[in-house]
């Protein structure tokens, strides 16, 4: 019987070298609220302790109940009924049963309202965890973000009417954004919500690609505002599933099948407006967005973490000319590139969880502080970390999806042609890994992103903050010399990109290179922070210096050099296929 | 109406991880060197309690008896949603048969007056499933053994019994005790708040000796105090308990190495599927 967590001790490994002390006590409230709650922790060291408890629930649950009927769950999937109900598979309806009743659908949730108060670090491993077990389920388990949203901005009544059932799993919810005409583009978004005339909300039209559509709490992004075309007249509503909401289809897709994934059809809707108006786009979807990022590098890792076992397994069992295929260079190199490209990749994804959970909880910290002579010193580190998460979001959701593509097509390759097969697991990880890097904002969206911190000259200030506090010897303090070149490097190349005559046009072609330099700069530091610990990854970061930074290099080498024929010469390199 | 639901548990080793220095030099079970677990048929035996809970109302209770560390199978039960725990520690309890044991467990269920008491069916450390029924003896309640499937109506429990070749089902009168199989239901997971909460539980034993006292005291306000009973608390005749009660000798304790024999190969042909039935038949390993 597998645990999870238990069997994966990088985990709790990351979480250590994080040090979440200061994050408990900013959610904690400096731990006050162990005299309201008898299950609260009283300091640092017993909240940690309640963490590693809900990853060990949540791992035990996921090992020994979903994973196993994760197969069964992509073979069937959700099935849309003729009443247009959604009748989801045994395995998902299980899963949020189990999760549900263990308060982990509530993770984050505050304490008042039936959660368990706990960072998005942690909510990031859950996640990563869940998803190991059965990506699919991660697009359910995730929808937390919907009682978060509601936590954020509704009305104290709404939240007391539908967050406590959230997090108990006895309503899920969705965020109900994407139409057929505005995907990437949400400020094009034509449904619309308009008042009766004692002032009650209703909403009518078309919804597409919405996961969980079938689900008993939606959030709206819907036009409010008659006459407006851009994202400012957009407000976000909530509203109840009902007669007037039908589900009209369920998609067939590539990969995570047991994510219902719904075409709803809003018919006079009544609906509850979230907040103010105008801030849906602008505030709250941005918001619920940006918590669907983190939530999908964790998706990303889960689903690697999946796929690399399989393959290490595989190999070391797997007999051809009479010797294991895991004693052959190539495969071991497969091997060890994937294993790398993961832990990169849960160390990336954890740091900018706990970037996200400081900003939180600094900002609230600040507020309290107003007017005070620390606020002030508190303000600057809030700023430091909302800077960050706006570059080291979607660096993890960028380089989670692309790891977790890599990494299960990697795997394929390792099994060969049992890979290609339905008997093994991995062609289902290579199908389900596919949607971490279009969702919640395809990879080319999220390099748009990071980008403008990686030219702020963030990346030297990120790589600082990993290392703050940790004791290098000095081989590490040799190797943190090596990452410091690679950041001077980056910054040559940030210069030329910025000088180069069409500064647009070129700009946007070499955003990739400079943010995947940014990024291999910012999981050297890791590493390092990791290896001042574990003896074991001093030999992750020589192989991170030895193969992921000449690879950066060369595209650094690419984005100083000035060509630009992919977009000058388009038309010739990449020709419309004419008719006969 | 509520029913009040007692369970016995046991921390086992935990079997399934048999090495090599599972066993000493004399034949008894080295627990140093493998896992102590909450033996799995009682949880299936928690789960069936739960449910009635969930069903009816009432409490749960558990109850162990073991060293002091066994409370870390009591703690998981609490973590999972039962209300009370307790401890039944006493040296003079060790060496303890099943004779004994179930004599020391129907004492100490008997002070909480339940309507129904869980056991699993047997332990995976001993085997016996000799434990449960003893109880039930002891107590004068009705015994249902083998139990896959419960429903408590009208004051009566309606049982569903594995009896080897199927299931039969049996109306029993309560105060009744029922032996657990694994078909009752998997054990439902830790609520994380609970675990939160429970982590904290103890047994005086578990305390320092010098605060034990005072630090009970703190945990019986917050609701976090694992009962403890000494022979003595639940009234025990002590000639009934331990060595002095218990029958059973082991005369002698025989390590056996199974090996295999020489094996005969069968080619997937009518004729050879003949003959290999023919000898399961012959070594009555079939029909």
């Amino acid at each position: 019987m597998a645990n999870f967590y238990k069997d994966n001790p990088e985990i709790a490994e990351i979480i250590d070298a994080l040090d979440l002390t200061e994050v408990a006590g900013l959610l904690e409230n400096g731990f006050a609220y162990a005299k309201e709650y008898d299950f609260a922790p009283e300091n640092a060291a017993d909240a940690i302790d309640n963490y590693k408890r809900a990853l060990d629930v949540c791992g035990k649950i996921a090992g020994e109940r979903i994973e196993p009927t994760a197969e069964a769950t992509d073979r069937v999937g959700n099935i849309l009924e003729d009443d247009g109900t959604v009748t989801y598979t045994p395995g998902i309806k299980l899963a949020i049963e189990l999760y549900g009743k263990s308060g982990l659908m509530g993770a984050t949730l505050p304490y008042y309202l039936g959660g368990l108060n706990m960072p998005c670090t942690i909510l990031t491993a859950l996640n990563d965890i869940v998803s190991r077990a059965d990506c699919s389920l991660m697009n359910m388990f995730g929808l937390q973000g919907i009682a978060e949203t509601i936590n954020a901005f509704a009305d104290e009544d709404i939240k007391r009417q539908y967050v406590p059932r959230l997090a108990t799993g006895e309503l899920t919810g969705a965020m109900v954004l994407t139409e057929p005409d505005a995907g990437s583009d949400l400020q094009s978004v034509k449904t619309i919500a308009y008042q009766d005339e004692k002032g009650e909300w209703f909403v009518s039209g078309v919804k597409r690609f919405i996961t969980n559509g079938c689900g008993d709490v939606l959030l709206v992004l819907a036009r409010t505002e008659p006459g407006t075309t851009n994202g400012s007249g957009l407000s976000c509503l909530l509203v109840e599933k009902c007669p007037q909401v039908k589900v009209r289809r369920i998609e067939h897709k590539l990969g995570i099948n047991g994510s219902p994934t719904c075409e709803l059809v809003f018919k006079d809707a009544p609906a509850k407006l979230i907040g103010q108006r105008r801030r849906g786009l602008i505030t709250y979807v941005m918001a619920l967005m940006n918590g669907a990022r983190v939530g999908i590098s964790a998706q990303g890792t889960g689903v690697g973490e999946a796929a690399y076992r399989a393959a290490r397994e595989y190999a070391a069992s797997r007999k051809q000319f009479g010797v294991t295929i895991d004693t052959f260079p190539a495969i071991r190199e497969l091997l060890a590139n994937m294993s790398v490209d993961l832990q990169a990749s849960r160390a990336l994804a954890y740091y900018s969880s706990k970037s996200v959970d400081l900003e939180g909880g600094l900002t609230k910290k600040f507020e309290s502080l107003k007017g005070t002579p620390e606020a002030m010193a508190v303000r600057g580190r809030m700023k430091k970390y909302s800077a960050f998460n706006k570059m080291l979001t979607p660096m993890a959701k960028y380089y989670a999806s692309e790891m977790a593509m890599r990494v299960s097509n990697n795997a394929v390759s390792v099994l060969g042609g049992s890979g290609y097969m339905k008997d093994y697991p991995v062609e289902r990880y290579f199908r389900d890994a596919r949607i971490c890097s279009i969702y919640e904002g395809t990879s080319q969206l999220q390099i748009v992103a990071a980008i403008a911190g990686v030219e702020g000259g963030l990346v030297p200030e990120a790589v600082a903050d990993v290392l703050e506090g940790v004791e290098l010897d000095d081989t590490l303090k040799a190797k943190t010399a090596e990452i410091g070149k690679l950041v001077d490097e980056l910054g040559e190349a940030i210069k030329a990109v910025k000088d180069y005559p069409d500064g647009k046009m070129y700009h946007s072609l070499q955003a990739r290179r400079l943010v995947d330099a940014g990024i291999a700069a910012i999981v050297g530091a890791l590493f390092v922070r990791l290896a001042a610990k574990n003896p074991a990854k001093r030999q992750s970061l020589e192989y991170w210096l030895n193969v992921q930074f000449p690879a950066v290099r060369a595209g650094l080498e690419v984005a100083k050099g000035g060509y630009v024929s992919s977009v000058t010469d388009f038309e010739t390199l990449a020709p419309m296929p004419k008719a006969e | 109406m509520g029913y009040n639901c007692v369970v016995c548990i046991k921390q086992v080793p935990d079997t399934g991880k048999v090495t090599g220095d599972a066993m000493k030099a004399d034949g008894t079970i080295n627990r140093a060197a493998l896992p102590a677990i909450f033996n799995p048929e009682d949880q299936n035996a928690l789960e069936a309690a739960l449910k009635v809970r969930d069903q009816h109302g009432g409490t749960v209770t558990v109850i162990t008896m073991g060293l002091p560390s066994a409370c870390a199978i009591l703690r998981e039960a609490l973590m999972c949603g039962a209300d009370k725990a307790y401890l039944v520690t006493d040296r003079r309890a060790a060496a303890s048969d099943t004779l004994a044991t179930s004599y020391i467990l129907a004492q100490a269920v008997k002070m909480l007056k339940p309507d129904l008491v869980f056991c699993g069916r047997q332990a995976i450390d001993g085997d016996t499933a000799q434990t449960g029924p003893q109880i039930a003896e002891k107590l004068g309640a009705t015994l249902v053994t083998y139990l896959e499937g419960l429903e408590i109506k009208d004051g009566y429990a309606y049982a569903t019994r594995n009896i080897g070749t199927g299931t039969e089902k049996v109306k029993a009168k309560l105060p009744a005790l029922f032996t657990v199989m694994e078909k009752c239901g998997e054990l439902r997971p830790f609520e994380v708040r609970r675990a939160m909460k429970y982590k904290k539980a103890r047994a005086p034993m578990e305390l320092s000796k010098e605060t034990a006292e005072a630090d009970y005291a703190a945990l019986k306000a917050k609701g976090l105090d694992i009962g403890q009973w000494s022979l003595d608390d639940i009234a025990c005749d002590l000639t009934r308990c331990g060595k002095a009660g218990s029958p059973t000798l082991v005369n002698k304790i025989v390590n056996v190495v199974l090996s295999g024999g020489e094996f005969q190969e069968y080619q997937p042909t009518d004729e050879d599927v003949g003959r290999l039935v023919g000898s399961l038949i012959a070594d009555h390993t079939i029909g």
